[in-house]
């Protein structure tokens, strides 16, 4: 986080920064450092530099999150045949086991890195590193992190990703939103996936998963697909299209994006209205910096939704 | 369960934190923790001594305060208490909202251990 700006003091913990300076004595003689730092510094430094490093080469990087079995594989699967060019994109596969998933993607003749991460239930930004330096991005555009299938831990890190999408399948519950609040807030599309099966399950009701994720205070827009049939892959490709149209935009003018997952610091410098633009001119790229720490991104997720895109 | 995988984060920090002010023993360690923040309070208390065995914050105390989902209505203005899976202005029911406090997961501060005839020099 930023060290310098104190952009990550909030209201929730301003009262703790004295104006004594950070060093100072205890009733009981301990030296008292004041430190604010997210306890996931180390991470988001990693995920900072990753961030560097797809704006420098213009990949957009595309993190799918989901419960097991919910589609990415599949969604995938059918992304690279929509694409037809498998080298403008691949793929890093995060499961605990197993290189299946991976085997399914080169299979359609696209590269993809297998991270295989024994028990730990989500990826994180040194993972991701090292699973980049395994891969040829020579004239790739689109870098598609498969997280480990979970709703809970993967929402926690930032692995340097633009954008989060959270797939929802219909064969789970329309209340998923209202049950994994963390994991749904964390995206910048929801996709529901499987849809092919409402026609048999007459217990899921699409408008109720929505209403759902605008009650966790979400404005991210909702998709629908079923990859096995081949429905809703053109919106779905669509949406994909915009956003590399975006993240071209924002290398042009030397910026670049968070997803929705958003720092203390982020919030703090938020504008007060929403239905502006997220490439808005004060947004800050830090990703060739390594001398110093700014976890923070003056980026706003939520805003680009809300505007033009419903 | 990424609670230890967070405690090892912040026992670094701790490392580090220790190492930059005369590499006392940590005694104290005092966190924030929002409902939003994708950690538990009581989750991290069990992990903190595992992650710290062994380490300048082994035995140290872990002080977790709860932050308050706040948030800021961009429609109307209203600041107001909200719930995790209720995110919304609580004067106008808006969704378009900001969050103002409730997804902190921040290492707030450290009380090392000092020598004696430290204190007076250190300040």
């Amino acid at each position: 986080m930023c060290d310098t700006c104190g952009c990550n003091i909030t209201d929730g913990n301003r009262h703790l920064v004295s104006p004594g300076g950070r060093l100072s004595q205890t009733d009981d003689g301990r030296a008292a450092v004041t430190v604010l730092k997210s306890l996931l510094d180390e991470n988001d430094h990693q995920a900072l530099h990753n961030r560097g490093h797809f704006d420098a080469r213009g990949i957009l990087a595309v993190n799918l999150m989901s419960s097991p079995g919910a589609g990415k594989t599949a969604l995938l699967e059918a992304t690279i045949d929509a694409l037809g060019d498998p080298a403008r994109m691949v793929v890093i596969e995060g499961d605990l086991e197993t290189e299946n998933d991976a085997a399914r993607i080169r299979a359609k003749g696209v590269q993809a890195v297998q991270i295989a991460t024994g028990s730990a239930c989500h990826l994180d930004a040194h993972m991701v590193h090292d699973a980049l330096h395994r891969l040829d991005l020579e004239g790739v555009d689109l870098v598609f992190i498969e997280n480990v299938g979970n709703l809970v831990c993967p929402a926690s890190f930032d692995l340097g990703q633009h954008l989060n999408v959270t797939l929802l399948s219909v064969t789970e519950g329309d209340d998923k939103p209202a049950k994994y609040p963390v994991m749904f807030r964390a995206a910048d599309l929801m996709l529901l996936t499987k849809t092919d099966l409402l026609a048999v399950l007459d217990d899921f009701d699409p408008l109720k998963a929505e209403q759902a994720l605008r009650l966790v205070g979400s404005a991210a827009p909702v998709l629908h697909a079923a990859a096995r049939k081949g429905t809703g892959i053109d919106q779905w490709i669509a949406w994909i299209e915009g956003e590399l149209e975006a993240q071209r935009a924002r290398i042009g003018a030397g910026t670049t994006r968070r997803p929705a997952v958003q720092s203390d610091g982020a919030r703090l410098h938020a504008p007060q209205t929403v239905g502006v633009s997220h490439d808005h001119s004060h947004d800050h790229s830090h990703g060739h910096s390594h001398g110093h720490s700014h976890g923070h991104s003056h980026d706003h997720s939520h805003d680009h939704a809300a505007g033009a895109k419903r | 369960m990424h609670e230890l995988s967070v405690c090892q984060a912040l026992v670094q920090q701790l490392e580090a934190v220790s190492a930059s002010n005369g590499g006392g023993a940590v005694e104290l360690v005092r966190l924030r923790i929002g409902p939003l923040s994708g950690v538990e309070a009581p989750l991290l208390q069990r992990a903190f001594p595992l992650a710290a065995a062994g380490t300048v914050a082994d035995g140290a105390e872990l002080v977790i305060g709860v932050a308050d989902l706040v948030v800021h209505c961009n429609d109307c203005g209203a600041r107001s208490d909200a719930l995790p899976n209720r995110m919304l202005c609580g004067a106008c029911n808006s969704f378009r909202v900001r969050m103002v406090s409730g997804d902190e997961m921040l290492l707030e501060s450290v009380e090392l251990a000092t020598p004696a005839a430290a204190p007076a020099e250190m300040l």
